[in-house]
């Protein structure tokens, strides 16, 4: 059983309740079907209902729920033949950020994501999914090797942010996700990213400057997190909610603001219930975006990512 | 993130205050925030408001720094009409903006156009920390852009001055896009072999330290700026221990390897210049 988010809480208390019935019908000789039946579906009623009404700080809880699919279990279901390369050639090699290459639909990709850790010591290994400057100089250096072997770069985005340390900024934090930006601009590849968990500020960017932007439906993607919006600009952190709905950071709202491209439906209850076929509406997006820029000459490429990020911003003139 | 920054900053006094004798004029002398000398505002403008005695570089206007900076009469700006919307629907966002552009006389928190620097024409963004301190939102990402495709179009290099707490938090995510915004610009400017020159004052931190601040074909600063991504106390939190004095200053950046050079502002228009005249390129 997976972890209960605070807005499921009328889900699993019915649930239980139809569990407990079963299990006393099992062992006594009354027949209950008929109530049991009528529960479960007031259950698919209730579950169908609370999924599909979820406000931004649910989407938040889903966002970083613990048993959240991380990049590397898209990359199992998504590609064939993967292998991950490591290091930046500098300095080491931080896995907070992934990468490799492997074929998606028989067609050899270039695969780059931030990767949370599933248990305190793999988070610990992989710092939470926030990445030192090595790590954006890691993925850098592979969306270079891609454009020189002309393959399709894929980018998961899935971190807090980019991590705020001393050594991080000593190594120039900085300019690693500058410089990304701006490299990013100039690939004569596709590059398609997909917002999978939290899409944290900088840190987050470093792997969005693409032709196509797509989020799941329950990940956010954000200039800071709800819990820092709510201390900057009320002073209470406890505003977290009302931030999180203020600051337009889920998908759909992303999606009315222009910013995003396509909105990935998620498996009833979010990624976590079933990795396998959240994967499967995943392939679909994924396919028709490399499809239609695989038609695109280097220039287009490049232009069609300019053109992209030059039309966002609200301003009147 | 952002606010930090300036809740520590030491404030430049404008005299009168409560050792001042009430005879002096308002605004007619400055006391240093470092050493504590009262100078003769006027004098501190000739001297490119740097304190004659410690060296401290006091913060600077858009416009003072365009005085400073250009061959005279010169300088031409540029997209001075675009206006901020208040996109997320902030309360009161629009009235601070409404406030801080009477209070300096600027549309946003940047001041961009073209002028001529040691007789070469040069695009310049110069940020204002005096706006929403510096922060970036949709126009500032929408007039530095312009002002590098300016750049791009005539072929001309493009200087940016940042002065900035980051990304604007009251225009959310699309201030963080205006990082991407601002990059993909420059890129174009790069691709077709022109110069970029940014220039890091006190504050460059945030969303703008990461993106166009820290991509200069050189980079310089002026002395003890604070250039950064994460706030210090946000560091201190994280990494538990206490963060050296000189810690994301110019100095400190230097010494690590991100600045090309440390420049003292009153040589900053004679190095500007020098570098602008290396770039030059005889027209065909
Ligand atoms: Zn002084």
């Amino acid at each position: 059983m997976s972890k209960t988010l605070a807005f499921e809480e009328p889900i699993v208390k019915l649930r239980e309740k139809i569990n407990e019935l079963e299990e006393f019908t099992s062992t006594n000789e009354v027949d209950l079907s008929e109530e049991i039946g009528k529960l479960k579906t007031r259950l698919s009623n209730l579950e169908t209902e609370i999924y599909s009404n979820m406000e931004p700080w649910d989407r938040v809880q889903v966002a970083r729920h613990p048993e959240r699919p991380t990049t590397k279990d898209y990359i199992a279901e998504l590609f064939e033949d993967f292998m991950e390369l490591h290091g930046d050639r500098s300095f080491g090699d931080d896995a907070a950020i992934i990468g490799g290459i492997g074929f998606f639909e028989s067609m050899p990709v270039t695969v780059i994501g931030h990767q949370r850790g599933k248990d305190t010591k793999e988070n610990v290994k992989r710092n939470f999914g926030m990445p030192h400057p090595e790590g954006y100089r890691k993925a850098l250096r592979l969306m270079k090797q891609a454009e020189k072997f002309g393959r399709p770069i894929i980018c998961f985005i899935d971190t807090k942010g980019a991590y705020p340390g001393k050594a991080a900024e000593e190594r120039g934090q900085s300019e690693a996700i500058a410089r990304n930006l701006i490299e990013m601009a100039g690939l004569k590849v596709p590059v398609v990213s997909i917002v999978i968990g939290e899409g944290g500020s900088g840190g987050a960017l470093a792997l969005g400057v693409a032709n196509h932007i797509h989020m799941l439906e329950h990940s956010t993607y954000s200039v800071i997190s709800p819990e820092g919006a709510a201390s900057i600009l009320w002073k209470d952190a406890s505003l977290s909610k009302q931030a999180a709905e203020a600051m337009k950071i889920t998908a759909p709202h992303l999606k009315e603001m222009g910013i995003i491209d396509e909105i990935i439906p998620e498996v009833l209850g979010g990624a976590h219930r079933d990795p396998k076929a959240q994967a499967v509406e995943m392939r679909k997006v994924l396919k028709t975006s490399l499809d239609s820029l695989s038609e695109m000459n280097a220039n287009e490429i490049i232009d069609d990512r300019y053109n992209k990020f030059r039309a966002i911003g609200v301003f009147s003139e | 993130m952002i606010r930090e920054f300036f809740t520590k900053k030491k404030q430049a006094i404008t005299i009168p205050s409560a050792d001042a004798k009430n005879d002096v004029p308002e605004g007619i002398m400055t006391k240093c925030p470092d050493c504590k000398q009262i100078i003769l505002t006027k004098d501190l403008i000739k001297t490119a408001k740097v304190c004659p005695k410690c060296d401290h570089h006091f913060k600077m206007t858009a416009w003072e720094r365009v005085e400073c900076l250009f061959d005279e009469n010169t300088f031409k700006s540029m997209d001075d009409h675009l206006k901020s919307e208040n996109p997320l629907k902030f309360p009161s966002y629009t009235e601070k903006i409404a406030s801080d552009s009477e209070k300096t006389g600027l549309n946003e928190a940047v001041l961009t156009g073209i002028g001529k620097i040691g007789g070469n024409e040069v695009a310049v963004a110069i940020m204002d920390s005096h706006f929403r301190m510096g922060s970036m939102g949709s126009v500032v990402g929408e007039k530095i852009t312009r002002a590098i495709e300016a750049a791009t179009d005539k072929g001309i290099p493009v200087i940016i001055f940042s002065a900035s707490g980051g990304a604007r938090m009251q225009e959310g995510v699309l201030s963080l896009m205006q990082m991407a915004k601002t990059s993909v610009a420059l890129q174009r400017h790069a691709d077709k072999g022109l110069l970029y020159i940014s220039v890091m004052t006190y504050p460059t931190t945030g969303g703008v330290s990461a993106s166009f601040a820290s991509v200069g074909d050189i980079n310089l600063a002026e002395p003890k700026a604070l250039i950064g991504f994460a706030g210090r106390r946000v560091i201190e939190q994280t990494v538990r221990e206490k963060l050296p004095d000189n810690f994301q200053t110019a100095e400190f950046l230097l010494e690590h390897g991100q600045l090309d050079a440390v420049i003292d502002r009153r040589n900053l228009t004679e190095t500007l210049a020098k570098l602008v005249g290396l770039h030059v390129r005889e027209a065909n």
